[in-house]
């Protein structure tokens, strides 16, 4: 009965998307109409809150006559799990999906007091139109609330055991909040193509939505990678794997957006380039979900394999990114402005970030699309692995760095070539620094010692410009929120540098009661104890690691597991984690006489690399709440924009 | 030509410039870094080229997985059930999925004696599940072990919210 109600709910949702869009596209100027089309956005959001707690609801009472709940889920489940399970495979994933767009709609009406109501009604109509396309994708090609009567089974095929972990109860989530919320900017921008008008006010708006958008989806990122670093077994934190990439694309896209924003805001330039940014990062949230869930690859999260579902994606995203591209090319022309700048300028280098994220854009599409497009002109299959990858990113981020470090003394339009003294100052000090770490670490990594010398540059820039503007005693939430987020840049490219090249990682054979040294620890192998979980059984290694004197004792506990339901073998790593460097173990195989295959990995700085990105999130929710955006919100609604339709 | 034009004019040619270098670039470093997937026909007709990175898939047959009794070293067999095997050395752990019958991936180099020596084991975490390489070789359909809970149920075996078990030498 429901799982009834929530097809049911979500039907309505559909329908309400279906009123809410013809309502805003349509755009009337009455003032009761466009209360109408709001109030349906409410309902949409509201009917899919009532549809995901549905399917949450048969996941926590063991419903399997649910074929989603089958085949997700089982009795044996902690419930927390079978609450996240949910949204642990294709179905239930993609309601979640309609639900956070529901919430993004309905937090934007909330917010739209400082928007013109003739405007807002057109960006609800568009929100509205896509949400559409999301719940019939749902309601036709992968409904969560099929039934399998009368071959109910009698319990559940269990959820993944890889997806039995924290990481997923919060990774999920907050990537979809990065995904979806790049409807919002998009929208916007469609919505200005169609009224045909972009000025710093818009590009006020659209910060903050893309800003908290972008945050979300750097968390989820995060989160992802950190969830494959200690769940996945082997001590990997990316692999440039193709569902990976699919969220890296969308972010890319979406940093080069808050950049631009920031330019369009500020000196009115970049209109077009700001329009189509917002553009492309939707779409490639878009192509994102079409790469996973068609199945056109099967990889690390991949969900399901369906042509049906990958038609119907393909569908909707030629409609959704040839129709707001042909509009850009009818109107965008309209929007553009020329104002000067010189090369010494801030704008330049924006133009610089911009540039080379989008290039690393091409390049991450490339290295996605090219296997499947070979695939299918030829029938073979190729794979292109890290190297491809290295070979391009690594010159790219310390291109990136070394024009960040430039940024802090920058003024928009130009800037007197004396303030670069303080920066070539930066730079003095921090070659020294990167010589220093090439000859103590390694003298064959030149990059690592660049990578080093180039973030210090950084930080030390950005500090001494921020320490100037503390005591002018000026410090708007803004340049602190970008501030901060270009110290998690430089500090995630450090960790990144550092990690890739300075890890250790060996296979051995260790016999009860030996030791091996890593990285000047001393690990030792006590023995293997039988344990169980609650749907588990798992062998259990104890290590005790100490340092090289015998001090510091650690105790370490990778487990083998097997699961009951699906038989499935799922390695736990032992993580000794520390803010400098961790210490991972894994149990491989077991050998004869006791003796297990173990592999041990040190690396350091490999939580900058999550640290970083984190600080650059909070950075970019700490700008949202500049002085600014905040007396924007205080002001009285601006009367209804004068039809300047064109 | 008005200078509003002349500049929009060289803004072109230079993004065309980046474009066309950026695309240059990508070609020849894809295929610098693309690595051939070859069926163990392949591997053992010589169509796999010797010293060079590639990829091949098969079967591991059924008693043929040798551990070395003082390190990690271990051998086996990877066949298509078609008369065709080649072996595999390989140093170091494999993917919790690695049985004898399993399909797998193997990345590494082939040696002039036909011997594969293995830099990476690649094996997928679900038991239903076949890396999508093998797919396409005859006599080497997925296991089809419909899950006895699910009867009718045709998605559980098309389930692939698998994960790729990756080890790798270091």
């Amino acid at each position: 009965m429901i799982p009834e109600l929530g097809n049911f709910a979500l039907s309505l949702a559909a329908v309400l998307a279906l009123g809410g869009s013809v309502m805003g596209l349509a755009a009337p100027r009455d003032d009761v109409l466009q209360r109408a089309a709001m109030s349906m956005v409410f309902g949409q959001w509201a009917f899919s809150l009532l549809a995901f707690a549905a399917l949450v609801y048969a996941f926590v009472a063991d419903d399997f006559s649910v074929a989603y709940v089958a085949n997700q889920s089982n009795t044996l489940l902690p419930w927390y799990y079978k609450v996240s399970a949910a949204w642990g495979g294709h179905e239930g994933s993609f309601l979640l999906w309609i639900l956070i767009m529901g919430c993004w709609m309905a937090a934007f009406s909330l917010r739209s007091g400082q928007y013109p109501l003739h405007f807002t009604t057109r960006v609800l109509g568009i929100l509205s139109l896509l949400n559409l396309g999301f719940i019939c994708f749902a309601l036709f090609t992968s409904n969560p609330f099929l039934r399998l009567i009368p071959l109910t089974p009698a319990d559940g095929a269990d959820l993944n055991p890889l997806l039995q972990d924290f990481g997923l109860i919060v990774h999920p989530p907050l990537l979809y909040a990065g995904y979806v919320g790049l409807a919002i900017p998009f929208a916007l921008a469609v919505a200005a193509l169609l009224e045909g008008r972009v000025d710093a006010t818009w590009a006020r708006w659209c910060r903050t939505w893309t800003n908290m958008a972008w945050a979300m989806l750097t968390c989820g990122i995060t989160l992802g990678s950190w969830w494959a670093y200690y769940e996945l077994g082997w001590g990997g934190w990316w692999f440039w794997d193709p569902v990976e990439n699919a969220s890296f694309m969308p972010w890319l896209a979406a940093t080069a957006l808050v950049h631009s924003l920031s330019v369009t805001e500020n000196r009115g330039t970049f209109k077009s380039w700001t329009l189509l940014l917002a553009i492309t990062a939707f779409s490639f949230s878009l192509l994102g979900a079409f790469i996973v869930r068609s199945g056109v690859l099967t990889s690390v999260h991949s969900f399901a394999v369906d042509p049906e579902r990958g038609m119907y994606i393909l569908i909707f995203l030629a409609l959704v990114v040839g129709g707001s591209l042909s509009l850009y090319a009818a109107r965008a022309g309209q929007a553009s402005a020329r104002i000067g700048y010189g090369l010494l300028s801030r704008e330049f280098f924006m133009l610089i970030n911009n540039v080379i994220l989008v290039v690393s854009l091409a390049v991450v599409l490339w290295g996605t699309l090219a296997p499947i497009g070979y695939e299918a002109l030829t029938g073979g299959r190729i794979s292109i692995g890290t190297p491809f990858f290295n070979a391009f990113f690594v010159p790219l981020g310390l291109l990136l760095l070394a024009a960040l470090a430039f940024l802090p003394v920058l003024n928009w339009k130009r800037t007197r070539v004396e303030v670069l003294g303080g920066v070539y100052q930066a730079m003095g000090i921090a070659a020294v620094l990167g010589v220093c770490v090439w000859f103590v670490l390694d003298p064959a990594s030149i990059v690592v010692a660049s990578a080093v010398a180039l973030s210090a540059w950084v930080v030390l820039t950005h500090a001494k410009q921020l320490s100037l503007r503390l005591r002018r005693g000026r410090l708007p939430a803004a340049y602190l929120g970008m501030t901060l987020a270009h110290f998690g840049f430089a500090m995630g490219t450090l960790g990144i540098a550092v990690t890739a090249t300075q890890s250790t990682e060996t296979d051995v054979r260790m016999s009860p009661q030996s030791s091996v040294e890593l990285a000047g620890q001393q690990v030792t192998f006590t023995g293997v104890i039988d344990v169980l979980g609650p749907n588990y059984s798992a062998q259990q290694g104890i290590f005790i690691l100490t340092e090289a004197d015998g001090s510091n004792a650690y105790e370490l506990r990778p487990e083998k597991r097997q699961y009951f339901a699906g038989g499935n073998v799922m390695t736990e790593a032992g993580i000794a984690a520390g803010f400098f460097a961790d210490t991972y173990l894994s149990l491989g195989e077991p050998l004869e006489g006791g003796a297990w295959a173990v592999r041990l990995h040190y690396k350091p700085l490999v939580r900058w690399v999550w640290l970083g990105a984190l600080l650059m999130a909070l950075g970019g929710v700490l700008a949202v709440f500049d002085k600014r955006y905040a007396r924007q919100r205080r002001k009285r609604p601006v009367a209804d924009a004068d039809p300047v339709t064109a | 030509m008005n200078p509003k034009r002349k500049q929009r004019l060289y803004l072109t040619l230079f993004l065309l410039l980046v474009a066309s270098g950026v695309t240059a670039l990508l070609i020849q470093i894809s295929g610098e870094n693309m690595n051939m997937f070859y069926p163990p026909a392949d591997v053992v007709s010589g169509e796999a080229p010797v010293g060079e990175t590639l990829r091949a898939g098969g079967m591991v047959r059924e008693g043929s997985v040798v551990r070395s009794s003082n390190d990690l070293g271990v051998t086996f067999v990877l066949t298509d059930h078609q008369g065709a095997d080649f072996a595999v050395e390989y140093t170091g752990i494999l993917p919790d999925l690695f049985r004898e019958g399993q399909g797998i991936l193997v990345e590494g180099q082939l040696n002039a004696a036909g011997v594969f020596s293995a830099t990476e084991v690649l094996a997928k975490h679900d038991e239903n599940y076949m890396p999508p390489e093998l797919m396409d070789l005859q006599g080497m359909e997925p296991p089809a072990t419909p899950k006895s809970v699910m009867p009718g149920y045709p998605s559980a075996q098309s389930k692939a919210d698998t994960a790729t078990d990756r080890t790798h030498d270091s």
